[in-house]
């Protein structure tokens, strides 16, 4: 017991050991593929490329079915990303896909900002992933994967090289997500100017160092025709769902005045090889790389901004727990502190308030006071005239009486010296 | 008919008096002027524009015949960047039929390749600008004998055919040359569109052109007495525009001719052949029909234009010069008045706070 032990807890101390019998792990695979197939597949697909370059329609021909879409417009004021997500089966394997396209690439005249709302909206899928993967109560298995496993990036036929915005697209969006480079509308290339086309296109990202997705080739089973294919990148590709009739079959073809162009005859276009590559033989290796490089690259930078280190400055390895304690404590000290400044900002304000209404009770005091006065000098003011006009009126009443008595008294004096007068008239007779 | 013209020879007999087939002699005036124009030779200048890689210089070549741009460097997508646009030209002296043809081509590499596309269009609009610029000195100079015309009389505009219609810089572009150079849009590369497409596509340049209300080159209404086959086929002219044209350098065989075409695995296109690209078409309107109209439209309105234009600024800077020389009397009133200003709103503001104060006092004395 203890030396399988031992021999489980170092590599350097395992032994191969050969059995005698058959023990039946060899089933392990087998169980593996029920165990996926019976949770179904994931996938999502990114399509970057102009405004009707044909990214709905190579869908369409590539899942062999009609996804809803509609003609969007080239006058978009900056690019969107539209997601749509389908539940297909082939056998009895489903496959959840999700296919994101960008709405308005490419037709605004300013397109320096074009590449950042594709990598923002990468870097939103890798966030949410990163958020369920820290959760405490997480459920990872049930969780629907909405990051982008592979990018097709459309490139439009010019003849000549890469467009300037395809150059730095794809060098912002190299290290966050599997390139796969394609030429879309192919049937207007003859094959050699598609030769120089695809060498030149080749050369021009190899110079510039923009990584696009290489087919894996340590696997032996799949390393000949991955080689093959990382040969012919770009794919020249040519979509179509309508079907002509040729011979006496119905094929996925584009009719022209001067011949028919068959989506799946290799001599035609490279449609047939993209399906194969994409869907067929690397459709795991790509979700894989997107797991282990993509998203731990994507995972390493955001830690490390949020201070997290696998080692500290003595180089001694810090585990998580620590650096969590350690954060939380800065930022309960941090709160501590804005919860003091806060503070004393509030009794400082409401010091500064007390003087100033205190000033203001005193001016209004003051003018207080100050009409007071005014008003008790008027009314003094008043009050003598009051009294001088009463004192007028007495002496007007006196008078008025004196006058009154002396008129009646001489009234009566004239009436006494009249009496007078008759009598004496009287008299005389 | 007949009557009619006997009518007519029978007025010019009348006329002169004599009985005699004489006739003046100036129905031979129309020969006159060819003879005269073939010795002075023709001159056509021809702009292209649109994004690289459309095709431009395969189809200049194709429409003349020659292989003009043999040792030109493309540039790559990294040097594109940031690239401004530049205005090369190429004149070639070329004769058929005794027919002398002198042939500017204007090429405009890097329009519309930049990442940042806004005013792209600024130097192309600057070199027509300077020509009419160098034309309307010339004309105005006093040695007006051997006046060299540079203006541009017909711009290509390729629009690229992997697109649902015009793209804001295919509307910003045609708008800004509408008034100064005849813009004909053409669909490039159509050998990727099957007849349906091309004609929805056309469909949906043409309601586009209307809506944004751009003005491109129309062609002239035929003459009311032409025959009804020609007025079919300028009806047919008039609505497969804009036309959907292939160009190649190269020649192949095919149905046992040597013709100019493109070889793909899946056939061949003949760039002459009227149901696989409508190139006839434009090489018929542009050379054999409506170059002469094209040069027309340019001297008549939009030159006259430019020309107006600058005769009223001209005019008008000479009337803002004499403004500027009076103020300098008015200026020394304006800074009092400024004073006086300042000083009103003080005395206003100063009287307000007085109301205030008297109203505050009013409230507390009736409290």
């Amino acid at each position: 017991m203890t030396t399988a032990d031992v021999a489980r807890q170092g590599d350097k101390n395992a032994q191969p050991l050969s059995l005698s019998g058959h023990v039946g792990f060899d089933s392990l695979p087998h169980q593996l593929v029920n165990k996926s197939t019976c949770q179904g597949f994931c996938f999502n697909i990114l399509c970057i490329g102009e405004t009707g370059i044909g990214k709905s329609t190579l869908m369409d021909t590539l899942f062999n079915t009609n996804f809803e879409n509609f003609e969007s417009s080239h006058f978009e004021p900056k690019v969107k990303l539209r997601a749509q997500t389908y539940d297909l089966q082939e056998s009895n394997v489903r496959l959840k896909l999700t296919i994101v396209n960008t709405v308005g690439f490419g037709d605004q005249l300013n397109k320096d900002k074009s590449y950042q709302h594709v990598v923002d909206y990468i870097d939103t899928q890798f966030e949410s992933y990163l958020q369920e993967e820290l959760k405490i109560k997480r459920s990872l298995h049930n969780y629907h994967d909405s990051r982008i496993h592979a990018c097709l990036y459309f490139i439009a036929p010019s003849g000549h090289s890469l467009k300037s915005l395809d150059l730095v697209t794809m060098k912002k969006l190299d290290s966050k997500v599997n390139i796969i480079p394609v030429i879309a509308k192919a049937d207007t290339i003859s094959k050699t100017e598609l030769h120089k086309f695809k060498i030149k296109i080749m050369s021009e990202l190899v110079s510039n160092g923009v990584q696009i997705y290489q087919f894996p080739t340590d696997d032996e089973t799949v390393s000949k025709i991955n080689t093959a294919m990382n040969g012919i990148l770009p794919f020249a590709v040519v979509g179509s769902t309508e079907e002509v009739k040729i011979g006496n079959k119905m094929v996925k073809a584009r009719q022209y005045p001067w011949g028919v162009v068959q989506v799946e005859n290799e001599n035609h276009c490279d449609f047939v090889k993209l399906r194969e590559m994409l869907i067929c033989v690397n459709m795991e290796d790509l979700r894989e790389q997107t797991h282990t490089r993509h998203y731990e690259l994507y995972r390493r930078c955001k830690l490390e901004e949020m201070g997290f280190t696998d080692t500290n400055p003595e180089s001694k390895p810090v585990s998580l727990q620590e650096t969590y304690e350690a954060k939380r404590q800065e930022f309960l000290g941090e709160l501590q502190h804005r919860e003091e400044e806060m503070r004393q900002m509030f009794v400082q304000r409401v010091k500064e308030k007390e003087t100033e209404l205190k000033e203001a009770e005193r001016e209004l005091q003051g003018k207080f006071e100050h009409l007071k006065r005014m008003h008790s000098e008027e009314k003094n003011k008043l009050d003598e005239k009051r009294r001088t006009l009463e004192d007028e009126m007495n002496t007007f009443s006196k008078k008025k009486a004196a006058t009154e008595l002396l008129q009646g008294q001489s009234f009566n004096t004239n009436a006494n010296l009249k009496k007078d007068k008759d009598r004496k008239n009287s008299g005389f007779m | 008919m007949t009557s009619n013209s006997r009518m007519k020879s029978r007025s010019f007999r009348s006329e002169d008096g004599a009985e005699e087939k004489e006739y003046v002699g100036f129905a031979t005036l129309p020969n006159q002027v060819h003879r005269k124009s073939v010795k002075k030779g023709f001159d056509f200048t021809l702009m292209v524009a649109g994004e690289s890689g459309l095709g431009k210089s395969t189809l200049v070549n194709s429409l003349f015949l020659t292989d003009l741009h043999k040792d030109r460097k493309l540039l790559n997508a990294e040097e594109r960047i940031g690239q401004t646009v530049a205005i090369t030209k190429h004149t070639l002296d070329i004769e058929e039929k005794g027919v002398k043809l002198k042939l500017t081509i204007i090429d405009t590499p890097g329009f519309g390749d930049a990442v940042n596309n806004t005013d792209c269009w600024r130097p192309i609009t600057d070199y027509i600008e300077q020509q009419f610029e160098q034309y309307f000195r010339d004309e105005s100079g006093l040695n007006r004998k051997n006046i060299q015309d540079h203006r541009v009389h017909c711009c290509l505009y390729f629009i690229p055919p992997f697109g649902h219609g015009l793209r804001p810089v295919d509307v910003e572009f045609m708008k800004a040359l509408q008034d100064k150079v005849n813009v004909v849009p053409l669909i490039a590369k159509a050998d990727c569109l099957t007849p349906n497409e091309i004609r929805k596509l056309k469909d949906r340049v043409r309601e586009e052109i209307d809506k944004f209300g751009i003005k491109v080159y129309q062609f002239p209404d035929c003459d009311s007495d032409e025959d009804e086959e020609a007025r079919q086929k300028d009806r047919e002219l008039k609505e497969s525009t804009p036309f959907a044209v292939i160009g190649s350098n190269m020649v192949v065989e095919a149905r046992g001719q040597k013709v100019r075409g493109r070889m793909y695995p899946w056939g061949i296109v003949e760039v002459e052949n009227q149901a696989h690209c409508d190139f006839v078409k434009l090489r018929t309107m542009l050379i054999r029909t409506h170059m002469h109209d094209l040069k027309d439209i340019t001297c008549d309105s939009h030159y006259e234009n430019y020309r107006a234009l600058c005769i009223h600024t001209m005019t008008s800077k000479m009337n803002t010069d004499k403004r500027v020389e009076s103020p300098i009397l008015p200026t020394q009133n304006v800074e009092t008045e400024k004073i006086i200003k300042k000083k009103d709103e003080e005395l206003r503001r100063m009287q307000e706070m007085l109301q205030k104060m008297q109203q505050q006092m009013q409230h507390e004395q009736d409290l």
